[in-house]
């Protein structure tokens, strides 16, 4: 777990503080470019944390598919839901993503990033496999990146699974967590997401 | 401890995994109480780990690399017998020579030049193996100081105790290769290993605290992953995930 726990929060970052601009719809090209973009970015220091911020709000709206990580975090529950109240999850979804990855802006700028491979999976998606090379202060690190496919045009990021740790499960176990607790109502895991929001 | 009370651990364990055997690893021993240890566990880490950690992040580097080099090199030794008992021969010939490499050229594990040539060392012990085997983790829960396990891993740390050559010259207190240890070096070994840990994941862990909804559920989450990829001894996607049930 030593080396695992280690890349949460790099990964979370180079995902999604990029600059502004189309990536190449070949998923291992639009890996390559948005992360070596981000490590770019994150490395300017002429750019105040403010506008860092914003960017990386900007970029995770555009690469990465936001509403269907929602829907799978909240698992078999959304059958349950009515319209409105899903609207509303996705909305606060939306708001923790962004709040939670913008919070976790820090020094991660100085790490060599490698596309090392991408394998298909099936006609939705592709898996790119990669690594952040070793340094002085950091371990290597295999990330793989699952690629949502289904518009070979714009592919989308849904999932990042750093040495066979896979972001999107670990928050869906947690809110299961918090709806099992709580005889799975969905107001209590909406207060939560608010209280994180506001805080 | 004598031989009968080594055939009941056994026995007890036999049972207690058969019963795990298949089953979700998700499932909760005693939540409440879980939840309660984790709490205190969160207040040992804040009133003595962590600021030890933060002591030792503030070393000179080759003392951390050290450190973490020379424990990691005697944690190859439960390695070793663990690569041997799932009929992993490359891995665990690799492994051995990564010990006898380090120890020696590395300056009684200190240096890693093993690494540098290639040699893997992955860390294994008795919850793996049974893994590997097929039994099922049982019942998830936390344990005072040493943190998230499920049944079979903790019956496992025990088992470790019987096959890992440094705990039998320590806390066992036997001479093998006419070398011989007390309980103060295991547990000093084991305690340099918490530390190194701690104080590399000083900031993730920090994140981890911050932004989680429910930190319990994140951590047993990260655990119950991370042994999954222990066992199968992947490092890649995992194939059964359940994104295609988006689309019903």
């Amino acid at each position: 777990m030593k080396k695992l726990i280690n890349s949460l929060v790099f990964v979370t970052l180079i995902l999604t503080s990029t600059n502004s601009f189309s990536f190449n719809s070949d998923p291992k090209i639009f890996i390559t470019e948005l992360v070596n973009d981000a490590i770019k970015t994150l490395s300017d220091k002429n750019i105040s944390k403010a506008d860092k911020n914003k960017k990386i709000k900007t970029i995770a709206i555009e690469n990465v598919d936001i509403d269907a990580l929602g829907m799978y975090t909240l698992g078999a529950v959304r059958k349950t839901l009515d319209q409105d109240t899903l609207e509303k999850y996705k909305k606060l979804f939306s708001e923790y993503f962004l709040k939670s990855l913008t919070s976790r802006l820090s020094e991660y700028s100085e790490n060599k990033f490698e596309v090392i491979g991408a394998e298909q999976k099936s006609e939705k998606y592709t898996i790119v496999k990669s690594k952040v090379v070793e340094s002085s202060s950091q371990p290597e690190i295999k990330i793989d990146w699952r690629v949502y496919t289904k518009d070979p045009t714009k592919p989308l990021i849904r999932d990042l699974i750093f040495e066979g740790l896979s972001l999107a499960k670990t928050q869906k176990e947690e809110f299961a967590s918090i709806l099992n607790s709580n005889n799975n109502d969905i107001n209590i895991l909406f207060s939560k997401l608010e209280e994180f929001i506001k805080n | 401890m004598n031989f009968k009370k080594t055939i009941i651990i056994i026995s007890a364990s036999i049972f207690f995994l058969s019963t795990g055997l298949k089953a979700e690893t998700e499932k909760e021993c005693f939540e409440k109480i879980s939840r309660g240890i984790f709490k205190f566990n969160q207040g040992f880490d804040r009133a003595i780990l962590k600021p030890i950690a933060k002591g030792f992040n503030k070393l000179p580097d080759p003392i951390k690399n050290g450190t973490g080099n020379f424990t990691s090199n005697i944690g190859t030794l439960l390695t070793v017998p663990n690569h041997i008992l799932q009929g992993q021969w490359k891995l665990a010939a690799e492994s051995s020579a990564s010990f006898l490499i380090n120890t020696t050229v590395g300056v009684l594990g200190f240096a890693n030049p093993a690494k540098k040539m290639g040699l893997k060392n992955q860390q294994e012990d008795i919850g793996q193996t049974l893994g590997a085997y097929g039994f099922g983790g049982g019942c998830y829960f936390v344990m005072p100081v040493l943190g998230p396990t499920t049944v079979r891993d903790s019956i496992g740390m025990i088992a470790d105790t019987f096959i890992d050559p440094f705990a039998q010259v320590t806390i066992r207190e036997k001479e093998l290769l006419s070398i011989s240890g007390s309980e103060i070096d295991y547990f000093s070994v084991k305690g340099a290993t918490v530390i190194d840990f701690r104080a590399e994941n000083m900031k993730n862990i920090d994140s981890i605290e911050k932004n989680s909804l429910d930190t319990y559920a994140t951590f047993k989450s990260l655990y119950l992953q991370n042994t999954e990829k222990k066992i199968s001894n992947t490092f890649s996607s995992q194939d059964g995930d359940d994104w295609d049930e988006l689309s019903k």
